[in-house]
């Protein structure tokens, strides 16, 4: 201690003091910070920052700006987070072809490596919803006619209460929800992506979010029965009274008159 | 064709001076004679046996193919299992079970149809037949009769005379219509102010529709909607979607600096906004919220809102802009109602001024 305290007006014992001083910091935040922002230095981690970086600034930057922090042509990505690119990359809605009302779910031009560097450089530039494991979003064992009711409170009023899809205002739309993915439809309630509101986990559940999934497995999935055949879009009675108004009371009319147009008469005239 | 459009000779009165001069000779027939029906075509049945033959058995025929239609329907309905999927060209995989009982109930109808129809072309009499018509004048002794009968029975009725019971008379029937009027009464209970409240009121909880759980301000994020119903409510309740069609709530938050209304800013908790989910033109339940515009759009009639501008109407018939609940936070940290919706939800009705 004397021979410390001796050396204590040395010309590098302020050096010292302050080496101490940040190794000190940083191992106290390395033990006390929240284990994701630990990951944060993982090497891979950072590898996959690095090559979702050189991705961004091909592929994205001209719209979305050279730091995600966005610009005329395109918002900021700034804690949009992970499931939010996982679902707007994964389903080819970004990179955007063109400007217009909506981005319309086009072929997929990342492949899912890709995807994941991008999403880990866009969720390095602020925290937002992770990418869902397959746990969260997996439907088995889910209550299906729970995530009827939750769907047509918080989803029918758009996407149609079985998920066929409607219009919105000047343009925009709900797309249809037959053959979308568990995942992304997941990644979508938790993200809200372009109009859709997001519903959060604060406000629906994770198990709520898997009962919606269950429910549209269920009505509009692969192995969904059309019992009728011929749902003409499932849009409901409008579509259906329309077809049955033109084609059911026109074939009629039509029989009518072909069977009047036809003499019985042995001399034709 | 009207009378303008004939050349001033040819009216009716120029041509019947015509003859005076002699030029014309005008024939005594009337030109306008009726010329009668066109000589009757015979049918290849009504001159060929073989051919009527041939019609009746295909009748006979399309009778029995129903009647075979109709026995099919019935072993389609016995045998087929109601959850047999079964895959038909172009329609894809339908039910069994429904294709089966209506091919063969609409060809049993049909052939029933079809055979009615070829009976009536080709074997039942299609001679052309005229009826006269006739005036549907009474003759003049029989008119002249029942008026006298009328006369003398409101004589000896002495109507005209007695003037005391013929206006007793009129004021009874005028009187007797009121009843079916007053019974117009029991068609329900008048609505008194029961479109002026809802269940919300000061100190109510707003609970999440999805979780049933209060909502604290912190779980409502921009950009998310959620709905909510007051505390105490439940959907077992007898009158719980009487009370929900007025009460139904949906929740956004809005950047405060983004509320362009200040009574909207006022009435609002750190950005989070509670509105009317009922369309105020006829009253759809309203949630097509665009989370980047604020928009709200009634799938209804197209209506749409401004949430980030007191609900005003944008677009659409709706009369005015979706009512706005005051909305706090209690001591808990849970949202609250400060009071009922200060103006009717849903449409405009008559009193509502």
């Amino acid at each position: 201690m004397k021979k410390l305290s001796a050396r204590r007006r040395h010309p590098l014992a302020a050096v010292v003091v302050l080496l101490l001083a940040l190794a000190a910091t940083g191992g106290l935040y390395a033990a006390f910070a929240p284990a994701d922002k630990a990951q944060a230095d993982d090497t891979a981690q950072s590898l996959a920052i690095d090559e979702g970086k050189k991705l961004y600034a091909v592929g994205c930057s001209s719209c979305h700006g050279t730091g995600g922090q966005g610009s005329s042509d395109g918002p900021s990505l700034v804690g949009v987070g992970a499931a939010a690119v996982d679902f707007q990359v994964g389903t080819g809605r970004m990179p955007l072809q063109q400007q217009g009302a909506q981005a319309p779910k086009k072929k997929v031009i990342y492949n899912q490596a890709q995807i994941d560097q991008l999403a880990a450089y866009i969720s390095s530039l602020g925290a937002g919803p992770s990418v869902p494991t397959e746990k969260q979003y997996n439907p088995d064992g889910a209550d299906i006619a729970k995530g009827g009711e939750l769907f047509r409170t918080n989803c029918a009023q758009c996407h149609n209460f079985t998920g066929e899809g409607g219009a919105l205002t000047h343009g925009k739309f709900a797309p249809s929800l037959e053959g979308v993915s568990p995942k992304h439809i997941y990644e979508a309630m938790q993200t809200g992506p372009q109009n859709m509101p997001s519903f959060p986990d604060t406000t629906m559940p994770e198990k709520e979010k898997k009962d919606i999934i269950a429910y549209l497995d269920a009505v509009n999935g692969e192995k969904t029965q059309s019992p009728g055949g011929l749902k003409l879009g499932g849009l409901g009675p409008v579509s259906e009274g329309l077809f049955g108004w033109i084609f059911g009371l026109g074939s009629l009319i039509a029989v009518a008159v072909w069977v009047a147009a036809r003499t019985a008469k042995a001399k034709k005239s | 064709m009207s009378s303008q459009e004939i050349p001033e000779e040819n009216l009716p009165s120029k041509q019947v001076t015509e003859p005076e001069h002699g030029s014309v000779a005008v024939a005594d027939e009337n030109p306008f004679a009726d010329p009668g029906l066109p000589p009757h075509q015979h049918r290849i049945q009504d001159i060929d046996e073989r051919a009527a033959k041939r019609s009746e058995r295909a009748i006979a025929f399309m009778f029995m193919l129903s009647m075979l239609a109709t026995v099919g329907f019935i072993a389609a309905f016995v045998t087929i299992p109601a959850d047999k999927s079964v895959f038909i060209w172009p329609i894809g995989h339908i039910s069994g079970l429904n294709f089966a009982l209506g091919m063969t109930l609409g060809l049993a109808l049909f052939c029933i149809g079809a055979g009615a129809v070829h009976w009536a072309r080709t074997l039942m009499s299609d001679v052309e037949v005229a009826d006269e018509r006739h005036p549907i004048e009474a003759e003049p002794e029989v008119r002249a009769k029942v008026m006298a009968d009328f006369k003398a029975g409101a004589e000896e009725s002495q109507f005209g005379r007695r003037k005391l019971i013929r206006n007793t008379m009129f004021g009874a029937l005028a009187l007797v219509p009121l009843s079916g009027v007053v019974l117009l009464r029991d068609l329900g209970p008048l609505p008194e102010d029961k479109l002026r409240h809802t269940k919300w009121a000061k100190g109510k909880k707003l609970v999440n529709m999805n979780t049933h759980e209060p909502l604290r301000p912190s779980d409502v994020q921009v950009g998310s909607l959620t709905f909510a119903m007051p505390e105490g409510m439940s959907e077992h309740d007898h009158d719980f979607q009487t009370q929900i069609a007025k009460a139904a709530l949906m929740i956004v938050r809005i950047q405060p600096e983004n509320i362009k209304d200040k009574r909207e800013l006022e009435w609002s908790h750190e950005g989070v906004v509670a509105y009317s989910k009922i369309c105020t033109h006829v009253g759809c339940p309203i949630s097509l919220y665009e989370q980047q515009t604020h928009h709200v759009l009634c799938p209804c009639h197209q209506s749409t809102f401004d949430l980030s501008d007191g609900a005003r109407v944008i677009f659409g018939p709706a009369g005015h802009a979706l009512p706005q609940l005051r909305i706090g936070v209690n001591e808990e940290g849970y949202l609250e109602a400060l009071g009922d919706f200060e103006e009717p939800v849903g449409p405009a009705f008559f009193e509502r001024g």
